[in-house]
């Protein structure tokens, strides 16, 4: 853990140090130049950190899927706790992807919200974490809430899909990579408009993000079993 | 296995003819919502948009204060156990989502027609798209609608969370219905429709395999 806990803190250092500080140029002739995309200019760095926020928030939702997934076979209540801990650190990873997302928009297209099918998706995966803690707060007995819990999550990440691939590819919208963008559709870094260091840089940030999820992850875990056997303690007391 | 479902299905017919309990709230409903966008429109000439828009609102909320009945009521009467006695719980989910698929018909039919009677500007241009796409919707908000019924059912509080819930869950459907149907009222080709049609079919058959498959977990305590 230690290994993943200095890893992650490196990282991200590196990507904010480095996506901060390496010039865009026209023509970048060194390997410490940036090119410059068009219609994203110097916005262009907000890539090293919205990208992989978002993307550690679907990675987070799919662990508390699978996690859900295993309770409801298993019905072993280790990994409900699992489950739980990962949509809670997806929430987080949901917030800054949505707030780092915002602040984009608001220098690129004029304000800070304007239902770009992007942000409604955003916005939808916030609300099913909402409504996901929602109904955990609704459920008194341990063991029925993990399991409607589980259920839920799974049947909301079965749309998820639905709103993350296909409605912005449907839907003419202004995100990078939607059908009506300017350099053609799909994905930035699949069409070639980013130069080889910044696709670096983009892996070592993503890289970085899902080491600092895991770290939290490991944390809060022992967090939690922590509580467990201090409440386990207290009631042998009593 | 078709038998069974039917005889859940009608069972539950049965007892809604019984008090009628659903329909009335339903249909009451489906007033009131129209009554708030009219007091809220003060005779302004509503757009296709506006109106598609409105259409599925008071769809969407109608369904919410009405689909969870079909588990809710089982609960209520204390009819879970006999129901989990008697029939597998495929059974029980498919006769429940058909009971639910024909009130969802039911109630947007009496939408539509309370708004052909009150909005002049409400006019079906295309009709096989307006109807595919009102069958469509129906099946999707159902099959949505249908599981997390059953979760609600089993959570403590039961009217407030059920819209919470169903919301992100029926957005995509709603989003795509709601883009159909301006397209009806307008009259664009029936082709242009035909993606919304790709991704309600897809939808559907995600949705209800799914629920197949965890309404075990949810439905035996």
């Amino acid at each position: 853990m230690t290994f993943v806990k200095y890893g992650s803190i490196a990282l991200i250092s590196f990507v904010i140090v480095a996506g901060i500080a390496i010039p865009l140029t026209q023509s970048p002739q060194s390997w410490l130049e940036f090119p410059v995309i068009p219609g994203l200019e110097e916005k262009a760095r907000n890539i090293f950190f919205h990208v992989p926020t978002a993307w550690t928030t679907v990675l987070a939702f799919l662990v508390s899927m699978v996690y859900g997934f295993r309770y409801l076979r298993t019905k072993n209540p280790d990994y409900d706790q699992k489950s739980v801990i990962s949509a809670g650190l997806g929430f987080m990873f949901c917030i800054l992807a949505t707030v780092t997302g915002a602040l984009w928009a608001k220098f690129n297209w004029g304000s800070y919200w304007n239902w770009d099918p992007r942000q409604t998706s955003i916005f939808i995966l916030l609300l099913i974490y909402g409504a996901y803690f929602s109904l955990r707060s609704a459920v008194e007995l341990e063991e029925k809430r993990a399991s409607l819990s589980a259920v839920y999550a799974i049947v909301a990440g079965l749309t998820v899909p639905f709103f993350i691939f296909i409605m912005p590819r449907m839907m003419t919208g202004l995100h990078p990579g939607a059908q009506g963008d300017s350099s053609g559709g799909g994905p930035l870094f699949q069409s070639g408009m980013m130069a080889g260091n910044m696709r670096v840089l983009f892996y070592v940030a993503l890289v970085g993000f899902n080491l600092l999820y895991v770290w939290l992850f490991a944390l809060r875990l022992r967090i939690a079993r922590l509580e467990d056997r201090q409440r386990l303690r207290q009631h042998r007391e009593d | 296995m078709i038998k069974q479902i039917m005889a859940v299905f009608s069972k539950d017919v049965r007892s809604e003819l019984r008090t009628r309990y659903a329909l009335n709230a339903l249909l009451m409903f489906v007033v009131t919502t129209v009554a708030i966008i009219l007091f809220a429109l003060r005779g302004e000439h509503a757009g296709p948009t506006v109106l598609a828009g409105m259409f599925w609102v008071a769809v969407f909320f109608t369904a919410m204060s009405g689909l969870s009945r079909s588990f809710v009521s089982e609960e209520e009467r204390g009819t879970t156990m006999t129901l989990q006695l008697i029939a597998s719980p495929t059974t029980v989910y498919f006769g429940k989502l058909l009971f639910n698929v024909m009130l969802t018909i039911l109630l947007v039919a009496g939408v539509t027609i309370v708004y052909l009677a009150v909005f002049p500007a409400f006019e079906i241009n295309d009709m096989s798209i307006f109807l595919l796409t009102v069958f469509l919707g129906s099946l999707g908000l159902a099959s949505a609608a249908t599981i997390i019924a059953a979760i609600i059912a089993k959570a403590g509080s039961r009217g407030t969370l059920y819209p919470v819930l169903s919301f992100p869950i029926l957005i995509v459907p709603l989003m795509t219905v709601m883009n159909a149907t301006v397209k009806s009222l307008e009259g664009t080709p029936f082709s242009d429709a035909m993606v919304d049609f790709v991704v309600l079919i897809s939808y559907v058959m995600v949705m209800t395999a799914g629920s197949v498959l965890l309404f075990d977990y949810v439905w035996k305590d």
